[in-house]
């Protein structure tokens, strides 16, 4: 299983996806850079991505305090989400998402 | 003279006070090693104080579930007996060596330090406000794009754009509502994360017509010489329209960046110190690395590493600190020496 990450240069990256891994746990277990600072305990938006907007639907919505955490992120859109609130399952197989500004 | 630069004098000076630099002053003091620390937040705890007060941490050992606000607090409690002296709110900025070998710190708010040894706890690096990727923005930094408010009569009579959504914002919109021309706060949602109180005040003065609330993002900055006349924003499904300020204070909350240390002569790779784990010491003798900060094989960013890294340092650290003193390991139980210094002693 895999995810499609595309990094700040625009160059998309194919990694390698566990089941139950957080997807900012993927990214960085796949060698791209995340900052990820607080380490994924949704306490600090520098994990923030963009789902490509054709895999929105098959995530569960964000919760209030994912939400409220983006508040501390930039250029946040309709399909901004912290990588380490999305745990991926089968179904996520073929993700793709885009590295956000403040999330390197 | 009133005007000269007090030097405080310690025995070792700590860049950085979250648990592991705290826990650093335990071990050092139970060596006779008297602490001053250094930390950019306003307040003890380091990430456990900035990140997650209030979020469980569930592998401190013997302590099943604590928060980080919590485990600052007892580690506070534990050190008290050594007296540590802290500066707050200030970056560790110089180190250098002084005639007679020790290091003299300096702080970007001139505090001076000198201490035998310097142990760099410092973590993920500083704690300094999130830059919003706004081209050219670095061009109006200080002069009238601001991401703290030093002094209020600054913005006396200005047109003030304020952008954020949680207590920051909040609470310097309605402080400097009163004085300012004309406040426009900018936040992405319709929702805050601050003081219910801030909020309810913040939606009363956009009531009264006393100041603006804009639903947008900051799409760009304009102006001359430092001086912004307007700042772009894109409100969802409109075009980007201009907005006239003079002055704007963005809160978007904290990063960390590892800040001066890297300029402290020691070898860095990937902004981490590299140490060898007989002692945590750096390349440099007389200087340590413990917690987050350091790198050696093995490493695991856990708050119970940096623990261990700062039992380890101290007793390096003593053979500098107490070069005619022979090191003698003791047990708290049992040695009425370390009890006394403790201050549980019967006596």
């Amino acid at each position: 299983m895999r995810i499609y990450c595309t990094d700040m240069e625009g160059n998309e990256h194919e990694l390698q996806a566990t089941e139950e891994w957080s997807v900012m746990e993927i990214i960085r277990e796949g060698g791209l850079p995340i900052l990820a600072q607080c380490g994924g305990s949704c306490a600090c938006a520098t994990c923030h991505v963009y789902v490509d907007p054709t895999w929105k639907s098959k995530l569960p919505e964000p919760n209030e305090e994912e939400v409220g955490m983006l508040d501390g992120a930039f250029d946040v859109t309709a399909d901004s989400r912290l990588a380490c609130q999305i745990i991926f399952n089968k179904n996520l197989d073929g993700l793709k998402i885009k590295l956000a500004p403040g999330s390197i | 003279m009133s005007d000269q630069i007090p030097i405080h004098s310690a025995d070792a000076v700590i860049v950085g006070a979250g648990p592991v630099g705290l826990f650093a002053v335990f071990e050092l003091g139970l060596n006779d090693i008297k602490c001053h620390l250094v930390d950019i937040l306003e307040r003890p705890g380091g990430q456990c104080a900035e990140l997650y007060p209030e979020k469980p941490i569930y592998d401190i050992p013997a302590v099943p579930i604590c928060t980080g606000t919590e485990l600052t607090e007892k580690l506070l409690e534990q050190i008290k007996p050594f007296e540590p002296v802290f500066h707050f709110g200030q970056m560790a900025e110089k180190l250098e060596k002084t005639p007679d070998g020790k290091w003299r710190l300096t702080t970007d708010r001139g505090t001076v330090i000198e201490a035998k040894v310097v142990v760099i706890a410092a973590g993920g690096g500083s704690f300094v406000p999130k830059r919003p990727p706004i081209k050219g923005i670095e061009a109006f930094e200080g002069k009238s794009v601001f991401y703290a408010v030093r002094k209020m009569e600054q913005f006396r009579d200005k047109t003030i754009l304020i952008a954020g959504g949680g207590d920051s914002a909040l609470d310097w919109t309605i402080n400097l509502q009163p004085i300012a021309k004309r406040i426009t706060l900018v936040h992405r949602r319709d929702e805050f994360r601050a003081a219910p109180d801030s909020i309810l005040k913040m939606r009363a003065l956009v009531a009264e017509g006393l100041m603006d609330l804009k639903i947008a993002n900051i799409a760009a900055v304009n102006g001359v010489d430092g001086k912004i006349n307007e700042v772009v924003l894109q409100e969802e499904g409109k075009q980007p329209h201009p907005l006239a300020c003079d002055s704007l204070l963005a809160f978007y909350g904290l990063t960390m960046k590892l800040g001066p240390v890297a300029n402290f002569g020691i070898d860095l790779h990937q902004n981490l110190i590299p140490v060898n784990t007989a002692d945590f010491e750096t390349n440099v003798p007389t200087i340590f690395a413990i917690g987050d900060i350091n790198a050696y094989p093995g490493k695991m960013k856990l708050i119970l590493s940096g623990f261990h890294e700062a039992a380890l340092m101290a007793k390096k650290a003593f053979a500098y600190v107490h070069p005619d003193r022979r090191y003698r390991f003791q047990y708290t139980t049992s040695s009425s020496d370390l009890q006394h210094k403790l201050g549980v002693d019967a006596a």
